[in-house]
């Protein structure tokens, strides 16, 4: 192999290789198998929507598209998928319920962390508790909430609900602030410093590395999110990537090469993403997930 | 001002739990958690609160109301009628029987443990393209769930994706994969598997590498083999978290929504018990019906939640 093991900094040559391990070789096939599951049926829809209609419905799955460069079928999909109108919805869906998903948790979190008060150990558990409550569990009641506020068929809909439903951002907001020295606070009240400048000028900066764990999973949940735009945001004007995106199995019907365009058109920026992020998006995940 | 006398005559601030500090740090400390206003901490407090009741503790107590009422969702009116939409949900079995389709999800959540297990195992030690393997098994966790759902319905079609690698392998009976009663389930339930793998890798993983590596030198001394050293050392290191991976594969299986929606509908016997649930609340108008299923399955994932604290006390998992 001359290809460089860009991934082991070690370098290929650690001692541990060369002798005859358990699962030497079924490492690598199992790895290789494994990733062409997850590789093969993504591949399948870019090579399909690359294909003509005509192409799309004589030739197998796994034949490659005769024009590797005809993207008509992105164009059909971004007009008359109204994919740009989603795309537009679910920025700004994603930009206000981040900002604000950012803001509340920091500012909940340093409430909690910073300030004795009483009913403390009450407002805690409150969030503690409404950790272990699945949304899915609650949507029939909270229809009827976002009914009588008025927001239903509205974008402040899916923002409220993104913004009202997020305790796990607060909580690693928590764990974070813990770390952040009081000394520093109490330094700049020594200064003549109120509470929100500590907060504003203090915290918040130092927050950084949990902000952008917070934004990662709250962009990436919101990016994907189906549940909340189908039940609350039916109007087409409305629709998010995953909603605009639903809709093509109406009028698409079986034109598996529009459906795969905007199924790719859907995915890219996820890719784009992940590639650019990669070593955050993996810490992030799993220090969200375990809460 | 009031506020502030108010604060003034509640007396010493808590002790703060600063042992071994130097004498002049309480006296400090004290002065600056007194500072502020009783009020202070709830200006800051007030919207997350808000938006927790509101959208949290209210709808649990709503559903709670509805579900003991025949409640359509829009009418003006709805009458009580004590238990009876409970004793409809035990009693008719093709309202409870979803709950078999659970069990398909819950097996293939153990197949996807193991193999996030085996994966996470490969990946903690010396292997060629160790990041390029773990990008690629990751990364459908971060896809877009309509998306998922419609590779996977092309992958699934007849004549499809599927097919046409069974056909390379020289098998070339037709399956209805998404058609076949005692096909679909376990079909979607592989979705899933293929969905979430990868995530449960990267929390395997990262407890796995928390494990110091000096103990695998020394079982390696022993001359402990692989298998061993996982079964010794990496197993016990990591229970926390497979307890809690335990935890959240049953209680997703019970509220498994998403792909079977986008892919089928519900069609062919995939329902489950949340598309069943909204069905019946968006689509019958039976909020009443609707809201006790969705109390039941609530019930259901705290109970099970409550059991894990039980069988696995304080071990908190600490990542990161």
């Amino acid at each position: 192999m001359t290809t460089p093991d860009l991934a082991v900094p070690a370098g290929p040559r650690a001692p541990r290789r060369r002798r005859p391990t358990f699962g030497g070789t079924a490492k690598y096939v199992s790895l290789v198998a494994a990733s062409a599951i997850v590789l093969v049926p993504l591949l399948v829809v870019l090579l399909t929507s690359l294909k003509t209609e005509q192409e799309a419905a004589t030739t197998g799955p796994l034949t490659p598209p005769g024009n590797w460069f005809n993207f008509a079928n992105y164009l059909t999909a971004f007009q008359e998928g109204q994919m740009v109108q989603a795309f537009v919805n679910t920025t700004i869906i994603l930009g206000v319920s981040t900002t604000g998903t950012v803001l509340i948790g920091s500012m909940a979190a340093y409430a909690i962390d910073r300030f004795e008060f009483r009913l403390k150990k009450l407002v805690m558990s409150l969030f503690l508790v409404a950790t272990l409550v699945p949304g899915v569990t609650t949507q029939v009641a909270t229809f009827q909430i976002v009914n009588d506020l008025g927001a239903f068929n509205t974008r402040w809909a899916a923002i409220l609900l993104y913004l009202g439903t997020d305790i796990v951002s607060i909580y690693v907001f928590l764990q974070f602030i813990r770390s952040i020295p009081i000394s520093l606070d109490e330094a700049a009240r020594l200064d003549g410093a109120n509470s929100f400048t500590v907060y504003w000028r203090i915290i918040l900066p130092m927050l950084k590395p949990a902000i952008a764990t917070v934004v990662i999973i709250k962009g990436i949940t919101v990016y994907n999110d189906f549940y909340i735009p189908f039940l609350y945001m039916p109007d087409s004007e409305l629709g998010t990537v995953s909603t605009a995106l639903f809709r093509f199995k109406g009028p698409f019907g079986a034109h598996w090469e529009t459906i795969s365009a905007g199924t790719v058109l859907v995915i890219l920026p996820t890719l784009v993403v992940f590639l650019a992020l990669q070593r955050f998006i993996y810490s992030g995940f799993a220090a969200g997930s375990t809460k | 001002m009031t506020a502030l006398q108010k604060d003034r005559k509640r007396g010493p601030a808590p002790a703060h739990a600063a042992p071994a500090a130097p004498t002049k740090k309480p006296a400090l400390r004290r002065r600056t958690t007194r500072r502020h206003r009783w009020f202070t901490p709830w200006l800051y407090l007030l919207i997350p609160l808000t938006l927790l009741v509101a959208f949290t503790y209210l709808p649990i107590l709503d559903m709670f109301g509805y579900s003991v009422t025949d409640w359509d969702g829009v009418s003006p009116t709805s009458e009580n009628v004590g238990a009876a939409n409970y004793t409809e949900l035990f009693t008719r079995p093709e309202l409870f029987k979803v709950f078999l389709v659970s069990g398909v999800y819950l097996v293939a959540s153990f197949v996807q443990i193991a193999a996030a297990l085996w994966f996470a195992t490969v990946l903690s030690f010396d292997t060629r393209f160790r990041n390029l393997f773990k990008g690629i098994l990751f990364f459908p966790y971060l896809v877009n769930g309509v998306a998922i759902g419609f590779v996977f319905l092309y992958f699934f079609q007849p004549g499809g994706t599927l097919d046409s690698l069974l056909n390379l392998l020289g098998y070339h009976g037709r399956l209805m994969w998404l058609g076949d009663p005692d096909l679909v389930n376990k079909s979607l339930a592989g979705v899933s598997v293929w969905r979430y793998m990868g995530l449960n890798m990267v929390l395997f993983l990262g407890a796995i590498q928390s494990i110091p590596g000096h103990l695998y030198e020394a079982a390696s001394l022993d001359g402990a083999n692989r298998w061993q050293q996982f079964r010794h050392i990496i197993a016990p290191s990591i229970k926390p978290i497979i307890s809690l991976s335990v935890i959240l594969a049953i209680s997703g299986s019970l509220a498994v929504f998403e792909i079977p929606y986008i892919m089928t509908g519900g069609a062919n016997g995939s329902q489950t018990f949340v598309i069943q649930t909204v069905n019946l609340a968006f689509k019958f108008d039976k909020v009443g019906l609707a809201s006790a299923s969705a109390v039941v399955l609530l019930a259901l994932i705290l109970l099970v939640t409550w059991i894990q604290r039980r069988l696995v006390p304080e071990e908190r998992v600490e990542l990161s």
